[in-house]
């Protein structure tokens, strides 16, 4: 399982990092160059998202990104061959990354399989509080999938406790209020979040929203156990190319 | 949050977590407010004083000549302040926010109806204020941006995906989660997650308690029929409210746009092209592809232009409650034209729709029935759209004119 791997992993060095990808921007071919230099780079973990009409929960970076890779014509089922291509090509644990009505859509239990299948690890579903996620913790289970659920600084107690019961391989904290690609200030108030979080669980901590720097992730070592790169690695790849982001990635430990 | 909104399997709340508690808050206010028998004579003395509460029950008696059958009675939301029953929910949620202490306020508009109505509770009510608005439609309702602007509010055109009312929510929903400590978000219909359809019902549900109290008064029984246009469903679920323990047929009408085989439409529930899905934080009906991607929908009404519906309003057509119907844009246009003709009203596009498909209906029904139509808005909004639909070319000469006095 996804937790015992980043366990391990987590022995060796001071933090990880987990990056994003979304599938299909800008076209098929370069999301495998992208994710082949992440790897390269070094990244311990990935997440794949599944391009969705409605996404949210996304800032203006990937909102565009998940519009222009809908514009290719990407299907849910391109998005899976991809998936599987990366996963047996590179021992990393891929995660998909997609709101619910993408797995709604394709049948939850089948979805589930279907990731199992094709070798991916887990899944974060931002739209998918706990309260409402019967059928797929099921699901999950069944596959041996990790459900990877988000907890915000917000987050009263009781929701602290729910989503400490029900997530799998780690939690994902967000750093702060709004949506992914907007700037954080990574602050005592922080700390202070990352030490309430862990003690709401067990599970190894993710700490995403914002982290665009190396003295961001000097900043959360020892605090959390995993960096999340989303909006500033899209950033990169849209100013400088596929190569400039491993690059980047490289300069991010 | 507890309770989870689900009528049958839709409804639900499909919330970011960093939400969460911002539902929480919400659900315990409404909650509060709803047991506060103070709080609901609050609301009906605001929408008599600073509205046009209780809205006029009109019998079309010209209309129910010319088509021979059912008595056709129009309620009247077209003579709410702003000129639509958005009014009513603005207004509502307005007491709320005074009750939560938020000091802005932000909405999504379609038409722009809802727009202007939470820019003038907003004023009112002191309340800094944003709306978003698809690109779309910023160009279709340039009179109600004008207005916006001119009540102190900032609108901003959101120029992702169809640019129209779905992406103005989820352009909403963003800056909700990054400013929902001092913002509410004023959410226009009775869709999203709950306690929205919940919250926007009740507020509406006044409709349908005066038609009801207005009919039997001037009729002495109830109507065979009630008619409302459906976009995402706030107007229809207002009327319906007062009707849902009666033997009275609901019948929702929604934007068939250039027809239901068309692929060009906003038909939701009475087309076979939508499915049910998860968007936009709640569960209902979608016009989607297998994937689950949401599609362009068509109509020549702004605020019927919406991919989702009601999840209240979904149940009641699984549960065969209420009956959906389509009428095309020329359908709609022509429906307008013999209302304003017959009984010098002016209904907007949106509500012209309900006007189309009773007008289909009242010949069959016998005149010893009555019919009431829901006019949920006035119809000047949609001043250069039906111009152009109607060619009007005393209309066209002015605009030229006047764009000749903007180059001088």
């Amino acid at each position: 399982m996804l937790e015992t791997t980043i366990r391990a992993q987590a022995k060796s060095k001071d933090i990880l990092l987990m990056t994003h990808i979304v599938i299909g921007y800008p076209s098929l071919e370069d999301s495998y160059r992208l994710v082949k230099t992440m790897v390269e780079a070094g990244v311990e973990l990935m997440e794949l998202q599944i391009p969705f009409s409605e996404p949210i929960a996304d800032g203006p970076v990937i909102l565009r990104a998940n519009q222009e890779a809908l514009a290719t014509g990407i299907t849910v089922e391109q998005c899976l061959d991809f998936a599987e291509r990366v996963a047996r090509e590179f021992d990393i644990p891929f995660l998909f990354m997609t709101y619910y009505n993408i797995l709604f859509k394709y049948g939850v239990a089948k979805f589930a399989a279907a990731m199992a299948e094709r070798g991916l690890k887990g899944a974060i579903v931002p739209d998918l509080p706990p309260e409402e996620a019967g059928e797929y913790l099921r699901a999950m289970a069944a596959n041996g999938l990790d459900p990877i659920f988000i907890l915000a600084p917000n987050s009263p107690d009781y929701r602290l406790k729910l989503i400490a019961e029900n997530a799998g391989g780690f939690v994902y904290c967000v750093a702060r209020k709004g949506v992914t690609g907007a700037h954080t200030e990574f602050s005592r108030e922080i700390d202070a979040y990352l030490a309430r979080c862990r003690k709401a669980t067990e599970l190894p901590l993710a700490l995403g929203f914002g982290v665009s720097s190396r003295e961001d992730v000097e900043f959360l070592k020892g605090k959390a156990d995993i960096a999340v790169v989303g909006s500033q690695a899209v950033r990169v790849f849209d100013r400088d190319g596929v190569a400039a982001v491993g690059t980047f990635i490289k300069g991010l430990r | 949050m507890r309770n989870r909104g689900y009528y049958a399997e839709f409804g639900g709340a499909f919330v970011p977590e960093i939400l969460a508690a911002t539902f929480d808050e919400l659900e315990a206010a409404f909650a509060a407010a709803k047991n506060d028998p103070a709080f609901w004579a609050e609301y009906v003395e605001i929408m008599s004083t600073y509205s046009c509460r209780a809205t006029p029950l009109t019998f079309a008696e010209n209309l129910t000549r010319h088509f021979g059958g059912a008595k056709i009675y129009i309620k009247r939301e077209d003579l709410n302040h702003t000129g639509a029953h958005k009014a009513n929910n603005v207004m509502g949620q307005g007491l709320l926010v005074k009750r939560m202490g938020k000091k802005r306020v932000i909405a999504e508009t379609g038409a722009g109806q809802h727009g202007v109505a939470t820019a003038t509770m907003a004023a009112r009510y002191g309340l800094e204020c944003t709306i978003y608005m698809g690109e779309v439609d910023v160009l279709r309702q340039r009179p109600n941006v004008f207005w916006m602007e001119r009540l102190g509010a900032t609108v901003v055109p959101v120029k992702d995906g169809s640019r129209t009312l779905k992406d103005a929510i989820n352009e909403a929903f963003r800056d909700w989660v990054s400013n929902m400590d001092n913002t509410h978000y004023v959410l226009g219909t009775a869709c999203g997650p709950h306690p929205f359809p919940e919250m926007v019902t009740y507020f509406q549900s006044i409709i349908g308690q005066e038609a009801r109290r207005q009919i039997l008064e001037r009729e002495g029984k109830l109507p065979k029929r009630v008619y409302a246009c459906v976009g995402g469903g706030s107007n229809a679920m207002g009327l319906f409210s007062g009707f849902m323990d009666d033997p009275v047929e609901l019948v929702g009408v929604e934007a068939g746009g250039h027809g239901l085989d068309s692929g060009l439409h906003a038909a939701r529930l009475a087309s076979n092209d939508a499915s049910i899905g998860v968007a936009q934080g709640y569960k209902t009906y979608f016009l989607q592809n297998g994937d689950g991607q949401m599609q362009e929908t068509h109509s020549i009404a702004a605020g019927l232009d919406y991919v989702g519906v009601s999840p209240i309003l979904s149940h009641l057509h699984t549960r065969g409650r209420a009956r959906f119907e389509a009428a095309t844009d020329r359908e709609v246009v022509d429906a307008l034209s013999l209302t304003m003709r017959k009984e010098g009203l002016i209904p907007a596009l949106e509500s012209s729709h309900a006007f189309a498909q009773a007008f289909k209906e009242a010949p069959t029904l016998s005149p010893d029935d009555c019919i009431i139509i829901n006019q949920s808005g006035r119809g000047d909004k949609d001043i250069f759209t039906v111009a152009d639909a109607f060619e009007d070319p005393a209309w066209r000469q002015f605009i030229r004119d006047k764009a000749e006095q903007y180059h001088a």
